[in-house]
């Protein structure tokens, strides 16, 4: 983590606590913050069954076919990789699995039920948060508002309540602030909390991202590209960040280009080329599977950086 | 044969008797009236679909050709009350320069207003609000500076052409001044859409239109483009107020350019903003719809029916009756 | 700022400590008339009346423009309609049942609420530029009513405005009315500073940075628009109904779009997104054409000119700091880095700087 020249380091708080606890207490400590930001909610899907069905799934934009027929299922608390050559429809499928574009025929299906015709923000409320590949944050929010917005995903405070401070809203203003400092704490950003967003240094701002989402008390988070930009070092880190989120308790969707990353952390991968499934299976099976060697003649992008 | 609404006594009235009497009147009028939106919201459209810009001040930049007009005929010696009888081709002479200096008049303020206050903001990627607080400025700024140039009080009406009527359809008469406006506004929207869509810098303004960044890498000047395209549009804003001044019975008013302003733009967004052909089909229908809704409720409603379909179309079809596009090819 | 940041760094009861005295200074400010900044040729008292309702008007409109981004160029529309409400319940040239005069402030509030959502509604699909165009043609189209119905008589107006059924307006001193005008203020101020550091605040503030986003994060972005839309409206008519009140009389002749204009510039001098910035715009747009009479002819160019050159070097505006959008946020700071916010102000209008790069 580098820091500017004039940044001033914190010197109070809970960062420099931490850094001065013992290994014992700083174990103690993330085992406390992990609590914090597990998911809680009744998930009704067991761990290994499937918790997002992709049916046959078409999206077609005019006469550009992008998804065709794309089947797969994800299952509770696995990290499922989605990878392909460029143009092979990844973000296209993400969307239609978020809820962004509405699939042309083909259904998903999210523990059961079908996400069609379902507004983003309820799509998000059901469970599915996502992160972007070019950085979307409130530009303007500190880090620690951007992630309580997260958090307010799960609020029931109307105008009224707001308008005049209610034991509701000060209930759920508590929970989300202590939440999201836990967050901040899990993904390591803390020390910057009360930064504007856009003055983060870009590692922060990408584990930012991942941290507003994890606030919306997700089902299944999806991670699109979350290492583009970063160097070798900060890949490991990050890496380390996904096994963090899923022992948590999380099930997680990683659409990524660096190779080392995506064999390194998932369990299973997709792999799309031209809109269409080509392949499916563990990272070891992957790699060795022709049509995907063919599709991305051997070649991995970021491995040369 | 007048219906009247009920709770409303007298004040609003659907009159569907007095819109068929008056309905090849209204179509005449309309048609000249929308002329001269066209004209105007030719010049809101360009510079929407190159900048995504609404130039609030391009009202003011036609009212600066109304004075110029008005200013031009008075140095060359008329005066308002009497119409002077003048040989065809003199009157002519008379008219084009008139036009000319308002052209330019109107052409050299919205350049101007572009780099003056425009520029400025594009260089420090202001966002969408400040250029609009800008625009509003700009509008008051010019709006005042003619005030107090020209006083208080509107200038009194100069009239160059005596409306004589020269032929009649259907029982409504068209006089020469409605005569020269329509096809004058067919002409010039003609010129523009030639412009537009054959020349080379047509071309330029087109594909800033649709990709500055791309047709900045293929060589295009987006600066000049930007500059042309305000030009363009303060010319053709300046043909209009020569027509303008033309048509209306009172003289230039310093805030009169708001209300028309506001119709042009309506005239636009109705067509498709960003759409040439849509700006001058806009323009005609709502001159059109204008003047049947005057006769059909009472001429006091005529300004409320621009906002009124203001509104409606924004709500259900934003993109307008022939949609959006500048920065496609004409087929 | 500095400034801004020794603000942060004080405590809440100091904070308190330093607020006190200003308010007491603003109340007192009409009984003084202080040679200085008293207003020639118009009636002092009167004068502040007339910046206290610009900067209601402000607040109202900054949470629509400021917070939630929602370009709206015809506010003047909510304002109208509040001063009709009371002219119509009040008035003895009205044939409507008659009302105390205090009454009728929350009845206009509650229709201009109405009226926010029946505009809202159907318009708040829109984005940006279109939002701002069909917001200023409904408030030409309230307008265009208020001169053509003829139950809301035109230019003849209606009379006695606010006044009882003996006659007798509310308040006979244009200072009491300013005073009125000033406590509401404060307590408006108190319930939109609770809206920000809440749930709906943070939304709106959402909305406005990007609204795609927010929807995904879970935000319903519709819904917020349309609160930000009714309190902005709320808050436009209860101006609208007290300045009938105090100035007796309500006609067609003071709710044009130059009037949504200037409302919007106090909002942008002042900082848009910035409660008390706007207070301070609304001073500036309100105050000086009054203030300088002599120059009075030369007031629009002025303002015009002002505005371009602001919107080109300052466009946050004269404050343009940032809210705070967190009840516990202080206390959270706090615990996590050991201080308070300590971030310098910018608004929504602020240029763009680049984001750090490590």
């Amino acid at each position: 983590m580098t820091r500017r020249e004039e940044d001033v380091p914190a010197e109070g708080g809970v960062v420099a606590e931490v850094a001065r606890m013992t290994e014992e207490e700083r174990e103690r400590h993330e085992a406390e913050i992990a609590e914090v930001v597990a998911p809680d909610r009744e998930i009704e899907v067991e761990i290994g069954q499937t918790l997002l069905e992709m049916r046959d799934v078409t999206l077609r934009f005019g006469g550009l076919t992008a998804l065709d027929s794309v089947s797969f299922d994800l299952r509770r608390g696995e990290i499922l990789g989605l990878i392909g050559p460029n143009g092979a429809g990844k973000t296209t499928c993400f969307n239609a699995m978020t809820g962004v574009y509405r699939p042309t025929s083909g259904r998903v299906l999210l523990a059961g039920r079908p996400l069609a015709r379902l507004s983003r923000h309820r799509i998000t409320q059901l469970g599915i948060a996502r992160t972007f590949q070019n950085i979307r944050l409130f530009g303007e929010m500190t880090a620690l508002e951007n992630v309580v917005v997260g958090a307010d995903a799960r609020h029931r405070t109307s105008l009224l309540g707001a308008l005049l401070r209610l034991p509701r809203h000060h209930r759920e203003e508590r929970e989300a602030v202590a939440r999201a400092m836990a967050l901040l704490e899990f993904v390591g950003i803390a020390d910057r909390a009360a930064d504007k967003a856009k003055n983060l240094p870009y590692g922060y701002q990408r584990r930012l991202e991942i941290a507003r989402a994890l606030a919306t008390e997700p089902k299944l988070l999806c991670l699109d590209e979350p290492a583009a930009g970063f160097n070798p070092a900060e890949k490991e880190e990050l890496m380390g960040l996904i096994r963090r989120i899923r022992s948590d308790g999380y099930t997680i969707l990683l659409i990524e280009h660096d190779m080392r990353l995506v064999m390194g952390v998932t369990d299973r991968i997709v792999v799309l080329e031209f809109g269409r499934k080509i392949a499916e299976g563990r990272p070891a099976e992957i790699s060795q599977d022709p049509a995907v060697i063919a599709a991305y003649l051997g070649v991995s992008d970021d491995d040369a950086a | 044969m007048t219906a009247t609404l009920l709770h409303t006594d007298n004040w609003i009235q659907f009159d569907v008797h007095g819109l068929a009497e008056q309905f090849w009147n209204n179509t005449v009028d309309g048609l000249a009236q929308g002329g001269i939106y066209a004209l105007i919201a030719l010049g809101y459209t360009l510079v929407y679909g190159v900048l995504k810009l609404i130039n609030f001040a391009h009202s003011e930049v036609f009212i600066v050709g109304a004075f110029a007009t008005w200013l031009t005929y008075y140095a060359l010696g008329f005066r308002a009350g009497t119409t002077p009888q003048l040989p065809v081709f003199e009157l002519i002479g008379f008219l084009l320069v008139a036009g000319v200096v308002a052209m330019v008049a109107s052409g050299a303020v919205a350049v101007l207003l572009e780099r003056v206050a425009y520029k400025p903001l594009r260089d420090r990627n202001a966002p969408r609000l400040v250029f609009l607080i800008t625009a509003i400025g700009a509008s008051f700024a010019i709006q005042q500076t003619l005030k107090l140039i020209f006083g208080l009080n509107q200038q009194p009406q100069i009239r160059l052409v005596q409306p004589r009527a020269v032929f009649e359809i259907f029982g409504a008469s068209v006089t020469n001044v409605y005569l020269i406006l329509f096809v004058a506004a067919i002409v010039l929207w003609f010129v523009t859409d030639f412009f537009v869509n054959r020349t080379r810098l047509g071309r330029g303004i087109r594909a800033v239109a649709q990709d500055p960044d791309t047709a900045t890498l293929m060589g295009v000047n987006k600066e000049r483009v930007i500059i042309v395209t305000f030009l363009v549009g303060g010319l053709l804003a300046g043909a209009a107020s020569l027509f303008y001044l033309m048509k209306i019975p009172q003289g230039a008013i310093y805030n009169g350019g708001f209300l028309l302003g506001i119709k042009a733009f309506t005239a636009a967004v109705l067509g498709g903003i960003g759409n040439l052909r849509g700006a001058l089909v806009g323009g005609l229908l709502l001159g059109l719809v204008e003047n049947y809704g005057q006769s059909l409720f009472g001429g006091e409603w005529k300004d409320i029916v621009a906002f009124v379909v203001l509104v409606v179309v924004l709500m259900f079809r934003p993109t307008g009756i022939l949609g959006e596009s500048l920065g496609k090819a004409r087929v | 700022m500095s400034l801004r940041e020794r603000w942060n760094a004080l405590s809440r009861p100091a904070q308190w400590a330093v607020l006190l005295p200003v308010v007491a200074l603003v109340y007192f400010l009409p009984v003084l008339d202080p040679p200085v900044i008293a207003t020639t040729g118009t009636d002092f008292p009167t004068a502040m009346f007339d910046v206290a309702r610009y900067a209601l008007v402000a607040v109202g409109l900054n949470v629509v423009v400021g917070q939630a981004g929602l370009l709206d160029l015809g506010y003047v529309g909510f304002f109208a309609v509040g001063a009709y409400v009371t002219a119509l319940f009040t008035s003895p040239s009205s044939s409507l049942h008659k009302l105390p005069f205090l009454w009728t402030l929350p009845l206009a509030m509650v229709v201009t609420m109405i009226f926010g959502v029946i505009l809202g509604t159907p318009t708040l699909r829109l984005r940006g530029d279109y939002l701002a165009i069909v917001t200023l043609g409904f408030g030409e189209i309230i307008r265009l009513l208020a001169d053509n119905v003829d139950p809301l008589r035109g230019q003849r107006g209606f009379e006695r405005v606010g006044a009882d059924n003996a006659g007798q307006p509310l308040f006979t001193h244009a200072t009491q009315w300013y005073w009125l005008t000033v406590t509401i203020i404060i307590a408006v101020l108190l319930l939109v500073g609770n809206l920000e550091r809440s749930r709906v605040g943070r939304a709106w503030v959402a909305i406005r940075e990007d609204e795609d986003v927010a929807e995904i994060m879970g935000v319903p972005t519709y819904k917020f628009k349309i609160w930000a839309f009714v309190m902005g409206a709320a808050i436009g008519g209860l101006s609208g109904a007290l300045y009938a009140g105090k100035l007796g009389f309500v006609n067609n002749q003071s709710f044009d779009v130059v009037t949504s204009m200037l409302f919007l510039a106090a909002v942008v001098l002042g900082g848009a997104g910035n409660k008390v910035g706007v207070l301070l715009g609304a001073a500036v747009v309100a105050y000086l054409p009054m203030r300088f009479v002599q120059i009075a002819k030369y007031n629009y160019l002025i303002f015009g000119l002002a505005l371009i050159i602001l919107m080109i070097f300052r466009p946050q505006g004269l404050l343009g700091a940032r809210q705070h959008l967190l009840a516990y946020g202080r206390q959270a700071y706090q615990r996590l880095i050991g201080r308070g916010d300590q971030i310098s102000g910018d608004s929504a209008l602020a240029p763009e700087k680049t984001g750090g790069r490590s």
